[in-house]
């Protein structure tokens, strides 16, 4: 295992930081307060080339590896989550077209999307398809040369403000998985509406909402792979996805982390600072210990990634290890602050209302379980 | 529209709050570990010089005069959009006051030849004697405006609005001219990560006292007449200052009440 950088991968790294903690961190309460869409935080990535690090050059992208990107995906959680998880529901967009695009759908959906002109959703659930993805009802009925998509999805980050989505329907009756079907549908094209907007326990200000498709139709040139592989679209894309959801996670466990050691330092009881009492310190050293392990897991993912092995299995031991780590430690970070903690005074009570997130989003705890068993059985 | 912009690496505020002073040559002491940056007015010249040269075409070209690592700052400026990067560099420059530096950088200035602009920061955050600027440009014998906050270029002429202490100065000169910026004219850009990367790769050229054919009386420690007596820092008097902390709202609120007890609003 290697996660050294090459010089430029380091010199793009330590800018995104200062990125990062100069514009995106100071902003991050402002955002919660006001619930207005970040475009502000959209655009500054975009114009600083961030939204396709490892898309080749020739689409518009920087052309590195996934580890970059992961590390890149993970600062930016750490400065803010509500705009790493723009960031991440934009990459699911982007890497079914990268993986399973056409040259022509590369050129004309892909490079914009990773230049930042525009950005891109991922619409897999349903109020009846949330685990269970083989029980997608969205229809796609063969028309002529294209498809009349029909239903509802629910849940889609960035819906309204994408415009560009990758939609999983059903091109069989009966609710038959090997109809699946992946289809690249844009905002504005006649029968694609926005529905209800959630509203969350955490993220005010990200655009989350249902998209809703009465006799939208798409053409043939729009299916991603072919008819029938929607399944396969899906699960190769939440496979990469799990590096980007464990890694949001660590960066926001960092910014609990840092906030929760600052915070012991300056406050005094007992006529000291409680960095001094033994249960805080162990706290932070579980909180350090833990970080660090999840965020090994999840490099290790790209890594393999990169290397062209298997990674799904370590990804998806990353994703849930490190949601669940990020639960942990943004728990801890509120316990450290004691009762300011428990207040909107201090980020941390944020973090623990967004750490939950990452338990259920892009397949439970325990979907990764499902998932990593079932690699361990194959093992055998 | 070619542009010369004339930086200055200098140490990050940061890294100045802990700086200490030569006792004997009264200039500040470099260590290596200080985190070095360009000049934040001179980013404010930089992107004036991209933002005019999108406007009016040209070239950008960035110099400065420094020690090898000011390098890094060309590359920053590279990144941000120049096109072209300069180093004047040399062990004989060191020690050079603001007129020594100014005679450096106008004999550099009339090598790279064809430019219609010359822009700076007003000062630098550390030795803030806000002289380069002038002193520049009565060695091209150029007309100068300095705390430019917003510069328009028509036909050969720069129309500029200055900001002082408690007035506004309109002025229009010829081209060419050195204008010296505050940071009130623009948002530096940050670099995008496609500049950064080509930055890393740019050619930037080392021009030396023979490069430059400078005369050596007029360069170094020697050449500058500048001879700094003492150092004290300025009272100002005791001034009450309170942080607000906690939430917008709540600083706001806070605020307020500050503003209100003591009878101002
Ligand atoms: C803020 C937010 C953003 C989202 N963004 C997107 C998006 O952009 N695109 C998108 O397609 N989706 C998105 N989702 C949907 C998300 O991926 C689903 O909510 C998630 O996959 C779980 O589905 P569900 O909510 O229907 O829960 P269910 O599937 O109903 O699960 C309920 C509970 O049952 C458990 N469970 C279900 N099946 C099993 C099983 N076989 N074995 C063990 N336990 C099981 C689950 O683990 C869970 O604890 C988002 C959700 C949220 C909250």
């Amino acid at each position: 295992m290697n996660f050294d950088l090459n010089e430029d991968q380091e010199a793009v790294l330590k800018e995104v930081r200062e990125i990062c903690q100069k514009e995106l961190a100071p902003r991050a309460a402002e955002i919660e307060e006001k619930k207005d869409f970040p475009w502000e935080n959209i655009k500054l990535l975009s114009q600083s080339d961030l939204m396709g690090v490892a898309v080749p050059e020739k689409y518009g992208g920087l052309g590195m590896n996934y580890l970059t990107w992961a590390l890149v995906d993970g600062e930016i959680s750490q400065a803010c989550a509500t705009t790493g998880a723009i960031y991440g529901a934009n990459l699911l967009c982007i890497y079914p077209i990268l993986i399973f695009g056409t040259e022509e759908q590369k050129r004309k959906f892909l490079s914009p999307l990773a230049k930042g002109e525009v950005l891109g959703a991922f619409a897999l659930t349903e109020p009846q398809a949330g685990s269970d993805i083989g029980n997608i009802q969205m229809t796609a009925t063969p028309e002529n040369d294209g498809y009349i998509l029909n239903g509802t999805k629910s849940f889609i980050t960035n819906g309204g403000v994408a415009e560009t989505y990758i939609v999983i329907a059903n091109t069989r009756s009966g609710g038959d998985p090997r109809g699946l079907t992946a289809f690249i549908v844009e905002k504005g094209m006649p029968g694609f509406t926005f529905g209800q907007k959630f509203d969350l326990m955490a993220y005010p200000a990200l655009a989350n909402c249902e998209l809703v498709f009465r006799n939208c139709r798409v053409p043939r040139e729009n299916v991603l792979l072919s008819k029938g592989k929607g399944f396969r679209v899906a699960i190769k894309t939440l496979d990469i996805g799990r590096i980007g959801m464990g890694i949001k996670a660590v960066g926001l466990a960092r910014a609990a982390y840092k906030a929760a050691l600052k915070y012991a330092r300056e406050r005094v009881q007992f006529g000291k600072s409680i960095f001094n009492f033994q249960a805080v310190q162990f706290m932070l050293a579980d909180m350090a210990m833990e970080i660090e392990a999840a965020r090994l897991l999840i490099l290790k993912a790209a890594f393999l990634r990169d290397c062209g092995k298997g990674f799904e299995k370590i990804a998806a031991m990353g994703k849930v290890f490190a949601s669940e780590m990020c639960m942990r430690v943004t728990t801890k970070a509120v316990q450290i602050h004691g009762g300011y903690g428990y207040t909107k005074e201090y980020p941390v009570e944020r973090y623990m209302r967004e750490a939950k997130l990452f338990e259920i989003i892009e397949g439970t705890s325990e979907i990764q379980r499902n998932v990593i068993a079932s690699y361990l059985l194959k093992e055998e | 529209m070619n542009i010369v912009v004339c930086v200055k690496q200098v140490p990050s505020p940061d890294a100045l709050s802990k700086a200490r002073v030569d006792s004997k040559t009264k200039t500040l002491l470099r260590h290596e570990a200080v985190s070095l940056i360009i000049n934040p007015l001179d980013e404010n010249a930089i992107e004036e010089a991209l933002r005019l040269r999108e406007r009016h075409g040209g070239k950008v070209t960035v110099i400065t005069m420094g020690p090898p690592q000011a390098e890094s700052a060309l590359r920053r400026a590279l990144a941000m959009g120049a096109d072209k990067a300069v180093l004047i560099t040399d062990p004989a420059l060191a020690g050079s006051d603001t007129l020594a530096t100014s005679y450096v950088l106008s004999t550099a200035i009339k090598k790279i030849g064809e430019f219609n602009l010359v822009l700076l920061g007003k000062h630098t955050i550390d030795g803030d004697t806000a002289q380069v600027g002038p002193q520049l440009a009565e060695q091209l014998e150029l007309p100068q405006i300095t705390c430019a906050q917003k510069i328009e270029i028509k036909d050969n002429t720069v129309k500029a609005e200055s900001s002082f202490e408690d007035f506004f100065e309109v002025m229009e000169v010829p081209l060419p001219a050195v204008l010296t910026v505050t940071d009130e004219i623009n948002k530096p850009r940050r670099p995008g990560m496609r500049g950064v990367l080509k930055a890393r790769r740019a050619e930037i050229p080392q021009w030396g006292v023979t490069a430059l054919n400078l005369d050596s009386n007029r360069i170094g420690l020697d050449g500058s007449p500048t001879r700094v007596v003492g150092l004290s820092t300025p009272e100002f008097g005791r001034k009450k200052k309170e942080m607000l902390t906690g939430s917008i709202s709540r600083q706001i609120d806070t605020l307020l009440n500050r503003l209100k007890e003591n009878g101002i609003i």
